[in-house]
């Protein structure tokens, strides 16, 4: 009995992670209704860019965040602004191809600078620390702070859609273009301000993905599917939704590893279906108002 | 003759290959009101939205307070003091009453309508605050695309097809406010098909037939023969 609660908490925990996965290509959708099929690839990206940091100033790789978010975000404006924005319009293919292009790019740009080798960051004794929740059950530290913040990062970003002139400006932005432009709204920076956003929550989850598993240049596409069956499982435009998403998927990997460890997966893929089949509009889609 | 708030001068608008507008010329005074009449697909929506920026004239120009707009896109031209309500009020569905006021009021310029002004002169507004934007009946939402765009202050309000749409008495309600609003020092485009009103609320009037202006004047000059013949080109 502890042993299955013992797995279900470990799956929710790491459900936290792909709700972050999840929480920005829900965001980029929900605005801007671009698909970016770069988004696990910008995972990896972060992950990389934080192995440079600690690596470089010899900091750990939560202190790392304060310069990983602010870089991420910066390319995030830059991506949108430079590029991403020419290809939004009526039509979704062209963001679609062009992010796919992006995807393949960063993939293989990271392989010519980081070669293959996988890669992890190195968070010290925390890695391995683990607190006790009563008897027999045990989590990991790291995990529940990685749960932790990803709770914050959904409530933060709740709150900023809700509570704040620039998630008006991003609803607003989302219902209707042409009148946003006519409240005085450039629309181009709204679109790269969510970019900004997106990647800033990108950056975290890339951080934390890399302290707790190796990366490699080619493990992006994988994270990308993670957040598309959380987003979907959840609802799209519901931030709660897309963390009960993670949490459910989280859920799935660790109850199919723990009947056979090859079927981490697939149990998590057979759930998505599942629910993809019998509620298409997701657990908790938005609701208006 | 003072310089003229807005000043449109001679402008071609197409859609593709479409043309639109041919030659358009319109100018309105500080502070004075004009109306835009026509019949259905006569330009007149199409030329409120070359003076919001929405749509780019391929030639000719307009010029804004003194100076030329160029190719200034619908949110330089918010900022620089024009707003349009547009045909069918086109509220955000997601935000609610309030919000889609203070999204009006996002790149605001200094004057005299703040929230509380709004309130004031739009009360059914003020109740209705915390409500969305779609549960608003068609008359509140029209008051409340009004006021949302006076939430910038702008010195040009452009009102396209104010009474589209909604009971006679309820579209008076709307004109009988626009005094009020005329007051506070702004100058003010209506589109209207309701040609009474139209005449009633406007001391110019331009009548579009075919993307052309077929007449002008002065509102109290208009005799129903010459609207007519300009309306229907008979």
């Amino acid at each position: 009995m502890t042993e299955w609660i013992n797995v279900i908490l470990q799956g929710v925990l790491i459900g936290g992670l792909y709700a972050m996965f999840a929480a920005g290509l829900s965001l980029i959708f929900g605005v801007m209704r671009l698909v970016n099929i770069a988004h696990g690839d910008l995972i990896v990206l972060a992950a990389y860019i934080a192995l440079l940091v600690t690596q470089g100033l010899g900091i750990d790789p939560l202190t790392s965040l304060l310069l990983v978010v602010p870089i991420m975000a910066l390319i995030g404006y830059v991506l949108q602004r430079g590029l991403l924005n020419f290809t939004l319009g009526d039509d979704l293919l062209p963001p679609l191809l062009v992010t796919f292009g992006l995807s393949i790019i960063i993939q293989n740009g990271l392989l010519e600078l980081f070669t293959a080798d996988s890669r992890k960051l190195q968070a010290g004794a925390i890695e391995i620390q683990t607190v006790q929740l009563t008897q027999g059950i045990w989590l990991g530290v790291l995990p529940v702070i990685q749960f932790i913040v990803a709770v914050a990062v959904i409530a933060g970003l709740q709150a900023l859609f809700y509570r704040t002139a620039l998630g008006r400006a991003f609803r607003a932005t989302s219902d209707d273009q042409p009148v946003a432009q006519l409240m005085g709204l450039d629309t181009r920076h709204v679109f790269a301000m969510a970019m900004a956003l997106s990647l800033a929550v990108i950056a975290i989850a890339g951080v934390f993905l890399a302290v707790r598993a190796n990366f490699d240049p080619s493990i992006g596409p994988a994270r990308l599917i993670f957040g598309f069956e959380a987003v979907i499982i959840g609802g799209l435009g519901s931030m709660w939704g897309t963390l009960a998403g993670g949490i459910i998927l989280g859920v799935s990997q660790a109850i199919g590893a723990q009947i056979n460890p090859g079927w981490q997966l697939l149990a998590g893929h057979i759930v998505f279906l599942a629910i993809l089949g019998l509620r298409p509009q997701g657990l908790f889609p938005k609701v208006s108002g | 003759m003072p310089e003229p708030l807005l000043d449109v001068r001679d402008i071609d608008v197409f859609y593709g290959d479409f043309q639109a507008l041919f030659g358009v010329s319109l100018r309105v005074e500080a502070g004075a009101v004009a109306a835009v009449i026509g019949a259905n697909g006569a330009g007149k929506s199409t030329l409120l939205k070359t003076i919001a920026g929405l749509i780019a004239p391929r030639r000719g120009e307009i010029v804004f307070d003194g100076a030329p707009t160029g190719a200034a896109a619908a949110f330089a031209m918010a900022r620089r003091g024009v707003a349009l309500v547009p045909e069918g009020r086109r509220l955000f569905p997601s935000l609610t009453v309030e919000e889609n006021l203070l999204i009006g009021g996002q790149a605001r310029r200094p004057g005299p309508w703040a929230i509380e002004r709004i309130y004031e002169l739009f009360p059914m507004l003020a109740e209705r605050r915390h409500l969305p934007a779609p549960a608003l009946s068609g008359g509140q939402q029209q008051m409340a695309a009004i006021a949302r765009a006076l939430m910038a202050n702008p010195r040009l309000l452009l009102c396209d097809e104010i009474s589209l749409g909604l009971a006679p008495i309820v579209v008076r309600d709307i004109y009988a406010r626009l005094p009020q609003i005329v007051a506070e020092g702004l100058s003010l485009v209506i589109v209207e098909q309701d040609i009474v009103q139209a005449l009633h609320a406007a001391a110019h009037v331009f009548c579009l037939q075919e993307g052309r202006v077929a007449l002008q004047g002065k509102a109290a000059e208009m005799t129903r023969e010459a609207i007519s013949a300009a309306y229907f080109g008979v």
